[in-house]
């Protein structure tokens, strides 16, 4: 029997572009971040990179806010989307 | 070893723990029905790196005993992992209580977020005392279950609690655990921005609270019996913030402050329990 089929792949956005659930936007103000990491830890997404200072995918991020709340620079600002 | 883009609430604090598998070495999930499940990924995708077994709610741990033997005879280098909500444990704990018993060799995490969410927030027996549920539609009656020290009772080599407000702490635990062998056990509070009805970007900050107010107590067993560094101080009374900001959550918006003195006693009573092992 092949099992192929019936096996699930690993797949980035299994869910689609989740980004479009979004609301607000975080923006990271970059002279503000320390390259802490904090955010990156607690994003639920797993969508924030840090190399010296954050960086966020917002095809996949949610805007949940998480981020802007355990930041203790005060780095990001959830912006209104469009 | 959880993929962006997956169908998680936002502000999830079940994704949250998820992403931090990452501590542990070649995770297999065995997960049975829940919020878990609908994280994860409908067939034909997944949103996770890593084997996962989607199970119904009582063969959790029957399944994830046979996995481990049978991975542990072909020598495969694998941590069997059983992934819970806390209606699972409450539904499957039959099955969950015989494998701790047989101390066989998985790693249990039950990701606790008070209620059985993902079929509409109906009381589970972790629910908090006096929360509003849809089949508590007056505040909870009943006693809350302490599923942590029920399982240390089995005499299993280690339990912990843990919490998405205290990542490092969360993430050290499960690569502890990880490393061992026999079962396991960790109890994470994930408090749920809609289930409990608070704003998505406070799931961190609920979480700190419960522990700040000592309503949700961290500690860990491997022998012996620790509090954990974040919950330390909380064992002092005089030190913990006041329980009503943490008890400020739309499920509790109905309590008095007589309910409130009532909780704060049972509050009292579960550090006096725990800490008499410790
Ligand atoms: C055998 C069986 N009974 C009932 C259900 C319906 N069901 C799906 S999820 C769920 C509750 C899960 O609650 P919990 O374990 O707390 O996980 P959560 O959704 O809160 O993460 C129930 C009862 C089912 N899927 N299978
Ligand atoms: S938490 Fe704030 S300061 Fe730290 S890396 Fe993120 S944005 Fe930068
Ligand atoms: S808003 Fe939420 S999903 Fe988006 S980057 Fe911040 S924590 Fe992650
Ligand atoms: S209901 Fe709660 S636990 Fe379930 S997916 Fe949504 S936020 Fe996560």
């Amino acid at each position: 029997m092949r099992l192929d089929p019936i096996l699930s792949k690993a797949t980035v956005g299994s869910a689609g572009e989740t980004g479009s659930w979004r609301n607000f936007r975080p923006v990271v103000e970059a002279e503000k971040c320390s390259g802490c990491k904090e955010c990156f830890y607690y994003c639920p997404e797993g969508v924030i990179e840090v190399k010296g200072v954050a960086r966020i995918d917002y095809r996949f991020c949610k805007g949940c806010g998480v981020c802007r709340e355990v930041c203790r620079q005060k780095a990001i600002v959830m912006v209104q989307e469009e | 070893m959880i993929l962006p883009g997956n169908a998680s609430c936002q502000g999830c604090p079940i994704a949250m723990a998820m992403r931090c598998l990452d501590e542990i070495e070649n995770p297999v999930l065995v997960i049975p029905a829940g919020c878990s499940t609908v994280i994860a990924g409908l067939h034909p995708k997944s949103a996770m790196k890593c084997p996962v077994v989607h199970v119904p709610f009582a063969s959790t741990h029957s399944v994830a005993c046979g996995l481990s033997e049978a991975y542990r005879k072909l020598g495969v280098d694998a941590t069997i992992v059983a992934w819970m909500g806390d209606g699972a444990a409450d539904i499957g704990f039959a099955t969950l209580s015989a494998s701790a018993t047989r101390k066989d060799d998985i790693l249990t995490v039950v990701v606790d977020n008070e209620a059985y969410m993902n079929t509409g927030t109906q009381a589970s027996l972790s629910t908090f005392w006096k929360a509003k549920t849809t089949t508590s539609p007056t505040g909870k009656t009943e006693e809350k279950r302490n599923l942590a020290l029920v399982m240390l009772a089995h005499k299993v080599d280690y339990v912990a609690t843990a919490s998405v407000g205290y990542i490092r702490d969360l993430r050290r635990k499960f690569r502890t655990a990880g490393k061992k062998d026999g079962f396991r056990f960790i109890h994470v509070h994930t408090p749920c921005p809609p289930g409990w009805r608070f704003p998505s970007e406070k799931t961190v900050e609920v979480a700190r609270k419960a522990v700040m107010s000592g309503a949700w107590i961290l500690w860990e067993y491997d022998g012996k019996l620790r509090i954990s560094p974040p919950s330390e101080k909380y064992a002092d009374k005089s030190k913990r913030i006041p329980l009503k900001e943490y008890l400020n959550q739309g499920r509790f918006a109905h309590l008095s402050d007589e309910d409130v003195k009532e909780i704060e006693r049972k509050i009292d009573e579960e550090w006096d329990l725990l800490l008499k092992f410790s």
